[in-house]
């Protein structure tokens, strides 16, 4: 019998959440959460690293099929998942520890990575479920109001559970319903505009880390890919790329003038996830092929962006850019990490975010050049944002305090695991995108395979796909 | 040996970048004296190396030299690439021979200024990444290359500005600069993409054809050579202060005198000019984008001219004079005169570095010569103005005092309409999310109203050229 290893990866955090479950003195946990979740980590990255393939193991018969399927497309969201948590958790020191659930968070990367692995559609609606209970939990413990998120989560859940129960290829009028709720499913997960309310109070309400951790493996668009896209009928393909452009502008405009540090990373992120599902939407190789580029540089800079911003909060206090804070000359290297990982978020040369910004502006282009000039004007925005953001934070005044400021260790060593990869990525991408190329043109192989509700069997027939860009080539 | 050359000319300032940030990044930085080094040393390898290009290209008659360091993307099924190059001619070895003359003197200049400075090792990095920058964008090859380049000028650019960072204005100024540079980046990428788009590479052999600068004859048709040279120009106007952009650069005198000098008043500015000069054959195929390139030329430098006449301090006068310049430059341009142009430009980036170099100790320097010559020098009486304030003479003033309007236009009719209406967004969320949670939002009273808004934004408060170091 083959070795659940998928499964593995899933359950070490799954395990150490339950560790965890009982009170315990900060430190402690913390250390125990770092344990567990680097473990999985190193796991995840091995089985990328040695490309070990998802058999049948005994897990998957004792519910009768295989629930773990990784794929091309699927493969680096688990160590970039895994990554994303690890070095959060890592960079969680100070009173930031005292405030934050680490079991919540290794239960929230357990289930996230069981959702990654698997496409049982019936396995995903369940995970998903269950994902959205922990955040609420710690809202009302916080005593804050849990009515923005719960109002927007239940109905999520509510789509999401009957789009999935209605989800029958053979028959077209249910499948037509089933993609109308798992669009709107998809939407109140991604945050697009008029549903992103949930997420400006998660960023309120929450701890920093749990919004982070939350929203970071961007699991609207993860949805969308496995349930959405691959049976997708023209009005729901435009309904999505229509909110998603909008909500990337309106993002971009909206992070340029927030005072609230959280509020301005909360819209400087939901730009850019909006911009992965327009790439999304496009259903070419060269858009998918680059959303799925810039998913990976977005899982990786912003996260990184969001981590600087908390350890910057763990000292200061909630950040206010309408003030200037002069910390440049307390934590310099926090400073350069926090331009480099903006500007790597906005596509700077040299950084993960390059390639992946210019194939994804490419095939906008190629698409509409009119939809092209407003991902260059939501890009543009987002980059004078980071800028202004890096100025008010760490300069404009002399900040006085008798505390020592710089970095610690554990920080140090995320901040400097991050780097390397987001400049690795970025003078190295050739790996990178040959693999989310492979994986756009494996997810529009199966795309073609799926009947679509509309009835029409040719997808080209549906979509206005450029001729020389079209996936026809392939 | 050429492309070992090539390779040095590339290579040097990439390592006095690795250098500088690997130590910082480390926590680790090197002694003052340590940095000089590096800085010269590599400078004047890179210097030597070019020089040696130049010899050999005049030596074997070869007027192109290209160095392929092939591919960083490449998606086969796409006929997709992201190709790295680097072009060795008759435009692009002067450009560099002056860069590393000018980045080494300067930068020893800069050496003993900030000494003592706590920025000494910030100012530096900066310093090495526009080197990098500069090399990138006067070698490309490729769109993409120029782009990297281009880029990373911005970046050191927007950061030198705001080098005195304790001080708001110098930060003001700083995001300002960027916000511009992000506009005018935002035209480039697109011109970059839409050429990607057409050929499915970005090398200007493609759009400019195979001939040595500057014989190539474009394989574009008028209007496809309208669409680009438009895109490239609003790029380059943004970067090169050529109107209406022209209101960053006295802004951009908030930095030290060093960066001043080499940014702004030498290498920096000219980037816009060299970005329509590498492109020129494409000038060639559309009447209509010349005349545009001619009067945009013509309305900067007469607009510049009247500027600089009017300025308070030395700075932000060579800093309109230099705009003016630049006008002519691209005017030259416009017209076809290529190698003027070329010539042009040098010439005024090594005049204009010394003016700037020399306008701290102006005062002195009057004083010394007044001393030497035992008198006081002629003393040039300002512009006649008409006591009618109805007069065309006062209102030219008045347009000159007040910078041409530009940068109040841009506030006016960008900027605020801009933060207003997003400002006017938050508040509908706010009053949203209180519906739907019942409470009031603690964050609301961070946005101010529709009325008070405007004058505590970072990027309409930025006072134009205030303070200049």
């Amino acid at each position: 019998m083959n070795v659940p290893w998928y499964e593995l990866v899933s359950l070490i955090p799954l395990i150490g959440a339950l560790l965890l479950w009982r009170p315990m003195e900060t430190g402690r946990a913390r250390f125990i959460c770092i344990v567990f979740a680097g473990i999985t980590f190193i796991l995840a990255l091995s089985l990328e690293l040695l490309a070990v393939p998802a058999n049948t193991t005994w897990i998957g018969l004792l519910f009768n099929q295989d629930l773990v399927h990784i794929d091309e497309f699927s493969r680096p969201l688990l160590p970039l998942t895994a990554l994303i948590y690890f070095t959060t958790l890592l960079a969680t020191v100070g009173h930031k520890a005292k405030n934050f659930s680490f079991s919540g968070a290794l239960f929230g990367e357990s289930l996230t990575l069981l959702t990654f692995s698997t496409d049982v559609l019936w396995l995903m609606v369940v995970l998903q479920c269950l994902s959205v209970i922990p955040i609420w939990f710690e809202l009302r413990s916080r005593g804050r109001s849990t009515r923005v998120y719960a109002i927007h989560q239940v109905l999520f859940v509510f789509c999401l559970v009957l789009g999935g129960w209605l989800h029958t290829p053979n028959s077209v009028p249910s499948m037509s319903l089933s993609v109308s709720l798992l669009t709107i499913a998809v939407l109140i997960r991604s945050g697009a505009f008029p549903f992103h309310v949930w997420r400006i109070d998660l960023f309120e309400k929450a701890t920093f880390g749990s919004a982070i951790l939350f929203v970071s493996p961007m699991m609207g668009a993860y949805i969308c890919l496995r349930w959405v896209l691959p049976s997708e009928p023209d009005w729901a393909l435009h309904a999505i790329s229509i909110l998603s452009l909008a909500t990337a502008v309106y993002a971009a405009g909206m992070a340029l003038v927030q005072n609230d540090g959280r509020r301005f990373y909360c819209y400087l992120f939901l730009s850019h996830s909006s911009l992965v599902l327009v790439g999304l939407e496009l259903a070419t190789p060269i858009g998918i092929a680059g959303a799925l580029s810039m998913w990976v540089s977005v899982g990786v800079a912003l996260t990184s962006f969001g981590i600087t911003m908390r350890c910057i909060e763990a000292r200061i206090g909630r950040i206010d850019l309408g003030n200037y804070y002069g910390l440049y000359n307390h934590m310099p290297t926090m400073a350069a990490f926090f331009l480099l990982t903006g500007l790597a978020s906005v596509g700077f040369p040299c950084t993960i975010g390059f390639v992946a910004g210019e194939l994804l502006t490419e095939s906008v282009i190629a698409y509409s050049p009119w939809i092209g000039c407003l991902v260059v004007l939501a890009t543009t925005l987002n980059g004078i944002a980071v800028m202004r953001a890096y100025f008010r934070v760490f300069t404009g005044t002399k900040h006085v305090t008798s505390i020592p400021m710089r970095s610690q260790p554990e920080e140090r060593f995320a901040i400097i695991v991050m780097t390397l990869i987001i400049l690795g990525g970025g003078l190295y991408p050739q790996p990178g995108v040959e693999s989310r190329y492979r994986a756009a043109v494996h997810l529009l192989e199966n795309y073609h395979r799926t009947p679509h509700p509309s009835g029409h069997s040719d997808p080209q027939a549906q979509h206005s796909i450029p001729v020389d860009r079209s996936a026809s080539e392939l | 040996m050429i492309d070992f050359l090539g390779y040095l000319v590339i290579g040097c300032p990439i390592l006095t970048l690795l250098v500088l940030s690997l130590t910082g990044l480390f926590q680790q930085p090197l002694p003052s004296i340590a940095v000089d080094r590096l800085t010269k040393t590599n400078v004047a390898i890179g210097l030597l190396a070019s020089i040696g290009i130049l010899i050999w290209m005049l030596w074997t008659g070869n007027r192109i030299r290209v160095l392929d360091l092939g591919n960083m993307v490449d998606i086969n099924e796409e006929h997709l690439h992201f190709h790295l190059e680097f072009i060795f001619d008759r435009l692009s070895v002067p450009m560099v021979l002056m860069s590393f003359v000018l980045i080494g003197v300067i930068g020893s200049f800069a050496n003993i200024y900030l000494q003592a400075d706590s920025g000494y090792h910030r100012f530096f990095l900066c310093f090495s990444v526009f080197l990098v920058g500069l090399i990138f964008a006067f070698l490309a090859g490729t769109i993409e290359t120029l782009f990297v380049g281009w880029e990373l000028v911005g970046l050191s650019s927007a950061l030198l500005i705001a080098y005195f960072h304790e001080r708001p204005a110098p930060v003001q100024n700083g995001l300002r600069v960027w916000a511009v540079y992000r506009v005018a980046d935002a035209a480039f990428l697109a011109a970059a993409i839409a050429m990607h788009h057409q050929y499915g590479q970005g090398e200007f052999a493609k759009m400019t054809g195979s001939g040595v600068w500057p014989e190539g004859v474009s394989t574009l048709d008028p209007w496809t050579s309208f669409l680009f040279g438009m895109l490239l120009l609003i790029a380059a106007a943004g970067k090169s202060g050529l109107i209406p952009f022209s209101g960053w650069l006295p802004r951009a005198m908030e930095g030290p005198t060093p960066s001043s000098a080499v940014f702004y008043g030498a290498l920096s500015i000219h980037l816009g000019a060299y970005l329509l000069l590498r492109v020129s054959p494409i000038f060639a195929e559309s009447i209509m984008l010349r005349v545009i390139v001619v009067l945009l030329g013509a309305s900067t430098a007469i607009v510049a001219a009247a500027i600089s006449r009017v300025q308070t301090d030395v700075k932000s006068a060579l800093a309109y004079s230099s705009v003016c310049q630049v006008g002519i430059i691209v005017m030259e341009i416009g017209f076809g005169w290529w190698y003027l142009a070329l010539i042009h430009m040098i010439g005024h980036a090594f005049l204009r570095s010394l003016q700037l170099l020399r306008a701290p100790t102006l005062l002195r320097d009057y004083r010394s010569l007044e001393n030497a010559i035992g008198g006081r020098l002629a003393h040039q009486p300002g512009p006649e103005i008409s006591a009618d304030a109805h007069s065309l003479s006062s209102r030219w003033y008045r347009f000159a005092l007040e910078r041409g309007y530009m940068d109040s236009m841009i506030d006016l009719y960008v900027v605020r309409p801009f933060c207003n209406l997003f400002h006017y967004f938050t508040r509908l969320e706010d009053r949203w999310m209180q519906f739907l949670s019942g409470e009031t939002p603690v964050i609301c009273e961070h946005y101010p109203t529709r009325e008070s808004n405007s004058a505590s934004d970072p990027v309409i408060a930025a006072s134009p050229g205030a303070n200049p170091q």
